[in-house]
C-alpha cells in the first residue's frame, strides 16, 4: 500500500515503480476506454465515478456494464464480477507467502491494489518470497510502488474518459493500447521453454472455451495450464532422474 | 450532462456490491492468519499462473472476432499485436511495443476498415 510511510520512502518503492512506468500508457489508455464505456451505457457522472474509485477491478467493470443497463438481477450481476475475478483468488494464494509478515489489514490492502499487470511484474521481479525481514520490507515497498503507478495512471485516466466520453469514438479502438501492453508483457515472461508451453496451452484452452458464460474460460485455462506444465515438469525431472 | 442526473439507489448498490466482489477476491487468500503454507509441488505448479492468465486474457482478444475464430488474415487486431510482439522481442521495450503496435493497427483498422 502505497500511502504508508514505510513503503514509499523505501528505495524499492521507486524501483517498483520504475518497473511499471513503461506499461502506464498502457493502463491509462485501458481506463480511459472504461471510462468511456461507463458513461457510454448511460450510467451517470456520480455512478461512473463511484464505480472507477471503488470497485478499481476494468473487466469486472466492462462485464457487469451491460448487466446493469439491461437491469439484471443483483445476484447475476455480482455472480459475473465474481467469476471474472476468481483469477484474483489464484493469485492470492501465490502472493500469500510474500506478505505474511504483514497484518491483515495491510495484507488485505496490498491485495485489493494488486491487478493483472502488478502481479505479473511483482512476481517476475521477486521469484521466491523472502525469510529474511529487511528483504520481505524491500519486496512490500517494491509491490506498493508497483501498484501505486497503475493506480494513479488508471484513475488519471478514468477520470478523463468519463468527462470526454462524448468527444472520444470508441470505434477508433484506443483499447487495443491496452491489448499491446499485456502483448508486452507476456512476452516478457516467454523466457523459458516450459513457460512458452504453459502460455500455448492457457491459449489454446481459453480459446476452445471461449463460449463458457461468465469469462469462465480463462479461470480454466490457468488451471490447465497450471497443471499440465507441472506434470510436465516432474515427467521430465523424472526422465533426467532415469537417464543419469 | 448534470453530475447527479440518472443516478439511481439500486445502480449504486450494485457498485458497492461489485467493490465487496473485488475485495473479496483480490484478498481471498490474505484474510486468514494461520500458518499454513502450500506444498512445494503447488507452490512450484503457481510459477506458471502468470504466463497462463496473460496467454488466456490476450490471445482470445487478438485471435478472435465476435466469439468465433478469425476467419481472415486482413484483421488489424492480430497483425498490430504480431508486429507489437517482434518489436518487444527486438527491443524488450513495453512502451515501444504499444507505440508501434497501435501504428500498424490504427491504419489498418480506420483507413483499410479491417
Amino acid at each position: 500500500m502505497f500511502f504508508k510511510a514505510e513503503n514509499y520512502r523505501h528505495p524499492a518503492f521507486m524501483e517498483g515503480l520504475r518497473d511499471l512506468a513503461p506499461q502506464a500508457p498502457g493502463v491509462a489508455a485501458w481506463g480511459l476506454m472504461t471510462g468511456v464505456a461507463m458513461v457510454n451505457s448511460g450510467m451517470s457522472v456520480f455512478e461512473a465515478i463511484a464505480m472507477t474509485l471503488f470497485v478499481y477491478a476494468g473487466s469486472s467493470q466492462l462485464a457487469a456494464l451491460p448487466l446493469i443497463v439491461a437491469g439484471a438481477p443483483v445476484w447475476v450481476i455480482l455472480a459475473t464480477g465474481f467469476c471474472v475475478n476468481l483469477r484474483f483468488m489464484v493469485f492470492s494464494l501465490h502472493l500469500r507467502p510474500y506478505l505474511m509478515h504483514l497484518p491483515r489489514l495491510e495484507r488485505m490492502v496490498h491485495g485489493y491494489l494488486t491487478t493483472d499487470i502488478s502481479y505479473v511484474l511483482f512476481t517476475r521481479r521477486f521469484a521466491k518470497p523472502s525469510e529474511d525481514p529487511a528483504e520481505q520490507m524491500t519486496q512490500a515497498a517494491s509491490l506498493a510502488g508497483n501498484t501505486f503507478i497503475v493506480w494513479v495512471s488508471w484513475m488519471v485516466a478514468s477520470f478523463f474518459g468519463i468527462f470526454l466520453a462524448k468527444i472520444i469514438p470508441t470505434s477508433w479502438g484506443l483499447g487495443f493500447a491496452g491489448t499491446l501492453c499485456l502483448v508486452g508483457i507476456l512476452c516478457s515472461l516467454a523466457s523459458t521453454r516450459m513457460r512458452i508451453f504453459a502460455a500455448g496451452v492457457a491459449a489454446a484452452t481459453a480459446i476452445m472455451a471461449y463460449h463458457l458464460p461468465l469469462k469462465l474460460n480463462i479461470v480454466l485455462a490457468i488451471g490447465v495450464a497450471v497443471v499440465l506444465s507441472m506434470s510436465l515438469e516432474r515427467f521430465q525431472t523424472k526422465r533426467a532422474g532415469e537417464a543419469a | 450532462m448534470s453530475f447527479f442526473e440518472g443516478t439511481d439507489l439500486w445502480t449504486l448498490a450494485v457498485i458497492v456490491g461489485l467493490t465487496c466482489v473485488t475485495i473479496l477476491t483480490r484478498s481471498f487468500f490474505f484474510f486468514s492468519s494461520e500458518e499454513w503454507a502450500l506444498p512445494d509441488w503447488a507452490q512450484r505448479g503457481l510459477q506458471y499462473a502468470p504466463i497462463a492468465a496473460m496467454a488466456a486474457v490476450v490471445l482470445p482478444e487478438i485471435l478472435m472476432q465476435q466469439g468465433e475464430f478469425l476467419h481472415t488474415w486482413m484483421d488489424a487486431r492480430w497483425m498490430g499485436a504480431a508486429v507489437g510482439a517482434a518489436v518487444y522481442f527486438w527491443r524488450r521495450n513495453v512502451l515501444l511495443t504499444i507505440v508501434v503496435g497501435m501504428l500498424t493497427f490504427l491504419p489498418l483498422h480506420l483507413l483499410a476498415g479491417w
